[in-house]
């Protein structure tokens, strides 16, 4: 009801930044198509690897009769330029339940998690961000897979992982990717990189701070994801068994 | 009918105002532009402007500042409510004083806010959450006689 607002609000930024992307000279046009064409054949041979990889991935995990991994819908989302509470860790986007967003949806930006959505609106809705004091996201140790829990101190770029017991395998630099175990966040995305370890002994618990992988101080555009469709058929036809049920229960 | 429709658009603007995006060494001075808004309306049209109004405009606030429900709709119905209390007093001071005057209604209603914040989520208190009372009593003379301006030109009663 007040997105109207919420988007006259953010128009004069708007314009600013239309005024910014079409007054540009020619000759940095031209440069940036040559750089977006090398970039392209560079994607592109990627691409080609990826799809080869993919295929085989499927293939592998049909063998290992687990889940197969489809391809989850995604959307762009724009961050609208609207101040939010300073007591708290939130953004704006421009989708609203218009575009079938709804409450507890992963968000994401090109390096990792940024948060979930916390209110839906007809044309725009609310993020909460993982640095929110009131957030907190499953994570495991991407090189061990040991699960910790990242929750949010109202810092942006920390987050600290309680309860986590001294004999713990965890180093300084470990990646952090979600585990998936909430069922919020799908599984595998990078949420933070250790900073700190610090092993105290006269505490309970070691000390752990990672900082997040997405840059949730400089978001513009943001991924939003759906969860994967479970009608996905394992690649290739090489084993349907029974247990299509362990599939089904996954999500 | 259009004086209504005055007042309903100068707190319009104020909500603006106050979403209005900043650069982040400004941000921290944004003045209450809201406060401002319905403290004038307040001492100038006890009868239109008072309490109930002072918290329906604090739950648009919430709604969109994200905050949670109630938390500036409760600060602001405060703050209001003591002027209503004592409009008569308050507008025969000068301006500078009425300036004083909401500078300290809006360092409550920063510090309402605050505690409702704490008792909720274990905030810590910054000095900067203080700054916008400065940039409230600066804003006051101003806002002050542009609003009586406005009623005047158009007669709102």
């Amino acid at each position: 009801m007040v997105s109207p607002l919420q988007y006259l609000a953010t128009a004069p930024k708007q314009m600013m930044n239309w005024a910014a992307e079409n007054l540009v000279t020619r000759r940095q046009l031209i440069t940036d198509n040559e750089q977006y064409k090398i970039n392209e054949l560079a994607f592109h041979e990627q691409a080609l690897q990826l799809a080869i990889v993919k295929r085989e991935n499927d293939r592998l995990r049909a063998l290992l009769a687990s889940p197969l991994r489809g391809e989850a819908k995604k959307m762009v989302a724009e961050i609208l330029a609207v101040d939010s509470d300073p007591y708290t860790h939130q953004v704006v986007i421009n989708r609203g339940a218009n575009d079938g967003v709804y409450e507890g949806q992963a968000v994401i930006d090109d390096e990792g998690i940024v948060g979930q959505i916390l209110h839906v609106g007809t044309t725009s809705s609310r993020v909460l961000l993982i640095t929110d004091v009131t957030h907190a996201v499953p994570v495991r140790v991407s090189r061990n897979g040991v699960r910790l829990i990242a929750s949010g101190v109202g810092v942006i770029d920390i987050l600290t992982h309680n309860y986590v017991p001294h004999s713990t395998d965890i180093r300084v630099g470990d990646v952090l990717v979600t585990s998936g175990l909430g069922g919020k966040f799908p599984e595998g995305y990078p949420v933070a990189q250790v900073t700190t370890v610090l092993q105290d002994e006269s505490r309970a618990f070691s000390q752990i701070q990672s900082q997040p992988v997405a840059k949730i101080d400089r978001l513009r555009y943001v991924l939003l994801l759906w969860p994967e469709q479970l009608n996905v058929q394992p690649a290739n036809n090489i084993i349907t068994r029974p247990d299509k049920k362990a599939g089904s229960k996954r999500l | 009918m259009t004086s209504r429709l005055i007042i309903l658009l100068t707190f319009l603007v104020a909500l603006m105002a106050s979403i209005m995006p900043l650069p982040l060494s400004v941000d921290a001075f944004r003045p209450d532009w809201v406060l401002v808004v319905l403290l004038y309306w307040c001492l100038a049209l006890p009868a239109r402007v008072n309490v109930i109004s002072a918290g329906v405009m604090g739950f648009i606030l919430d709604v969109l500042l994200g905050s949670t429900l109630g938390v500036h709709a409760g600060a602001m119905a405060i703050s209001v409510y003591i002027i209503a209390g004592n409009f008569q007093k308050i507008r025969n001071f000068s301006v500078w004083q009425q300036a004083l005057i909401v500078g300290v209604l809006s360092a409550l209603y920063h510090l309402i806010v605050f505690w409702l914040q704490r008792f909720l989520t274990d905030a810590v208190f910054l000095p900067s959450y203080l700054y916008p009372v400065l940039t409230t009593i600066i804003l006051w003379p101003w806002a002050f006689l542009l609003l009586r301006k406005i009623r005047r030109n158009f007669r709102i009663t």
